[in-house]
């Protein structure tokens, strides 16, 4: 179907346009940005007067909970909430049940994610079997199966010579590794960070060091092997300080932050409100700060959602026995046009983190409007405010530390492959 | 945000913790307590009917035995039915959750909640959860808070000490999983104690203590001098396995109280040790039994702390 975007005010971080621009549609792709071309009958007009058209967000950081945690949430309702919120392609880490180690599974969810036909599904697979830590997975069959990098989630991989093995062996295949830093030994039964909240709280908590420690080590293991590392979340200020001389030297190396942790502190625990039990653990102020600037200067790619929806019992608890994870994907436009606002950063840099920036580190040829692309779209009002009620959101997973928080901006078309898919 | 511990009039709805509680509510529990104390000779008074037709629940998550007792004890002398439910860490493999829990016995129309749970913030949850007409009394959740020890610590003090505001204070022991600790620091800070001191070795410290309002010692001598008050902290055992220490021996040598390493202490300072004793780990027996300690007198006086509570949120309406 022929698709004309009009009046709308085009950002294309990628192409750099931030301008009023007509966007046209033919044949499942951007036709035409501007003029357009010869010939072109649109059989739909979308009124974009007032709002802003964009690249299909894509977030590098989703759980879908398929395979195996279906009481969490599902394709269908992870789906309809990716759209809602104009994500239109997303990274699923492999810590479902059975993890993502083998190239049949993949295949399956892949196809599952095809059959809904709203938002394109980018498996991340496990770096080892089981996501145990001790065999390599089958990369090879893994990649044409479909997965984009290879990571162990939230698994501890404690033996280092396996990891410098998986990076060693990715490294000869060019595959991405992607690794969430933590020494599973200094983190171990913790829950907050260790600062004056959890010492406050009597919570069990995972120091600073537990990131850098296993960051060291990454980052030796990348300069060692050569593989293309993506260091996954990190939270603290000394975690950005590594990064940033670590790629000032050269190194192979992208990273994301979380959401959450642009915008909340340890101080947001508050009386132990367990959706603020995350993981990585929401670090101090001056942490937050550190994160925000590595974001501004570069050292900070993308910005993810880390979507994890939890059922409301495993949420119901107290704070260290509570499930950790929260639900995102919903909030992670809003959220990333708060922290624009916030620190005066021009939408077409900010959008960045959530477009073009996560598909170059996933290896993706998207995230942009350009001539020829996919017309993957979101076309979002940046006037409209309202407020985070759980009850309304689509995800399965209600739990979000910004409940009650107001929001600017809300996604009024969704766009997959040329097909509106959202709209509201 | 809403201190969840206080109505809407400001008065105590619930004991969570002694973390800020206004100093005035802190004062009227202890005033409070004296009435229940006999005068002079420590005598108490006899039953009184101030919780007549109510019913608390004893719920322990964790097992108690002195805690879970003198609960009771103060609950039936404010003429209360008292029902004690030994739950145990066993009841959630069962499958019911916390809240299920509370739910039920609600159900059974309790007044109170006295709660013991080994998770911090389990009080809580319970707190929010419950109808407005409920009371919850935190007797200990994980390493977070224990604030009816802590007012009896106050309390004891009170009677020995008469002020606080010219006392120099040291807690001693494993500050990092005590939830004694951290009640009694937030506590003493409050009813205005210029020095509070925390002599313990570093792997038995949380991050940033100073925070509290606390000075840190890491050697007994030290941290003991010119005390008024010395507060000793029970050792767990399994503090060995997780490499927080080499072994018992070594922790009496360093930061166990013996009489040579009171005598850096005032002469007139008094010990306490929230119980049950490890004697010959934290504490010397002859320090234990000698003339300084107050230990004893501490459990006495726990009941009285606990029914001053008791009373006082029963009056208190949301």
């Amino acid at each position: 179907m022929n698709i004309h975007i009009k009046n709308g005010r085009l950002i294309d971080p990628k192409n750099r346009i931030d301008a009023q621009q007509d966007v046209y549609i033919a044949e499942r792709r951007i036709a035409a940005i501007g003029k357009a071309p010869p010939g072109f009958v649109a059989e739909q007009v979308v009124d974009a007067s007032g709002l802003i058209v964009m690249p299909g967000l894509m977030d590098i950081a989703a759980r879908l909970r398929e395979p195996g945690y279906e009481y969490r949430a599902t394709l269908e309702s992870e789906m309809d909430a990716a759209v809602a919120g104009g994500v239109t392609s997303l990274a699923c880490p492999p810590d479902t049940d059975p993890p993502l180690d083998e190239p049949g599974l993949v295949e399956m969810l892949k196809r599952r994610a095809r059959s809904l036909n709203q938002c394109r599904v980018f498996p991340i697979g496990a770096l080892t079997y089981g996501l145990k830590g001790a065999e390599l997975t089958e990369m090879n069959e893994l990649t044409e199966a479909g997965c984009k990098a290879f990571s162990q989630a939230e698994a501890p991989l404690t033996d280092t010579r396996v990891l410098m093995r998986a990076m060693q062996y990715a490294a000869t295949f060019g595959y991405r590794v992607w690794l969430r830093p933590q020494d599973s030994f200094l983190a171990k039964n913790g829950v907050a960070h260790d600062g004056e909240v959890a010492t406050r709280l009597g919570l069990p908590s995972i120091p600073v060091i537990a990131e850098t420690i296993a960051l060291a080590t990454a980052l030796q293991l990348a300069r060692e092997t050569g593989v293309i590392l993506h260091i996954c979340r990190i939270s603290s200020a000394a975690a950005v300080d590594m990064i940033r001389a670590a790629k000032r030297e050269g190194l192979k190396l992208t990273c994301d932050v979380s959401m959450n942790h642009v915008h909340l502190t340890e101080m947001d625990i508050g009386y132990f409100d367990s959706n603020c039990h995350l993981v990585p653990p929401l670090r101090s102020l001056r942490d937050k700060a550190a994160l925000r600037a590595g974001l501004l200067d570069g050292t900070i790619d993308a910005i993810c959602s880390n979507h994890s929806p939890v059922d409301d019992d495993a949420k119901q608890l107290p704070f260290a026995e509570a499930e950790d994870g929260a639900t995102g994907l919903e909030l992670l436009l809003p959220l990333v046009l708060k922290w624009a606002e916030q620190e005066r950063v021009p939408l077409l840099d900010a959008l960045a983190h959530i477009t073009i920036n996560p598909a170059q580190l996933l290896g993706q040829k998207m995230g942009h409007l350009s001539a020829g692309a996919y017309a993957d779209i979101c076309v979002f009002d940046p006037g409209t405010s309202w407020k985070v009620e759980p009850a309304a959101l689509k995800s399965q997973g209600k739990n979000t530390p910004f409940n009650g928080y107001e929001m600017q901006g809300r996604v009024r078309y969704t766009l997959l492959d040329g097909q509106i898919v959202y709209q509201t | 945000m809403k201190n969840p511990q206080l109505n809407k009039h400001g008065e105590l709805q619930h004991l969570l913790t002694t973390e800020g509680l206004p100093v005035h509510i802190l004062r009227d529990i202890l005033d409070k307590a004296e009435t229940f104390v006999g005068a002079g000779d420590g005598q108490e008074i006899k039953k009184v009917p101030l919780l007549h037709g109510k019913s608390v629940f004893n719920v322990f998550f964790e097992n108690s035995t002195r805690t879970r007792t003198t609960f009771e004890i103060a609950a039936k002398r404010l003429s209360a039915d008292v029902v004690n439910l030994n739950i145990g860490s066993s009841s959630t493999s069962k499958g019911e959750t916390l809240l299920d829990t509370v739910d039920n016995l609600c159900a059974m129309h309790a007044d109170m909640f006295v709660v013991r749970h080994s998770s911090s913030g389990a009080a809580h949850l319970i707190a929010q959860h419950v109808a407005p007409n409920v009371h919850v009394i935190n007797a200990g959740d994980g390493r977070h808070a224990h604030p009816t020890q802590a007012l009896l610590d106050m309390f004891t003090i009170r009677r020995y000490k008469k002020e606080f505001h010219n006392l120099r204070v040291a807690i001693v022991g494993d500050i990092l999983h005590s939830r004694v600790a951290r009640s009694q620091i937030h506590a003493l800070t409050t009813l205005g104690v210029p020095e509070v001191r925390v002599i313990a070795p570093k792997t038995l410290l949380p991050t940033m203590v100073e925070n509290l309002g606390v000075q840190v010692y890491h050697d007994m001598a030290l941290g003991l001098k010119d005390v008024d008050v010395v507060l000793m902290l029970r050792l767990q055992n399994e503090r060995m396995q997780g490499a927080a220490l080499p072994s018992a021996q070594e922790y009496f040598k360093y930061y166990g109280l013996t009489e040579e390493k009171l005598a850096c202490a005032k002469a007139d300072a008094i010990v306490m040790h929230p119980g049950p004793m490890n004697r010959g780990v934290e504490i010397d027996s002859s320090v234990a039994d000698g003339k300084h300690s107050v230990i004893l007198p501490q459990v006495t006086f726990g009941i009285a702390v606990r029914m001053a509570v008791m009373s006082m949120l029963a009056g208190n309406k949301q």
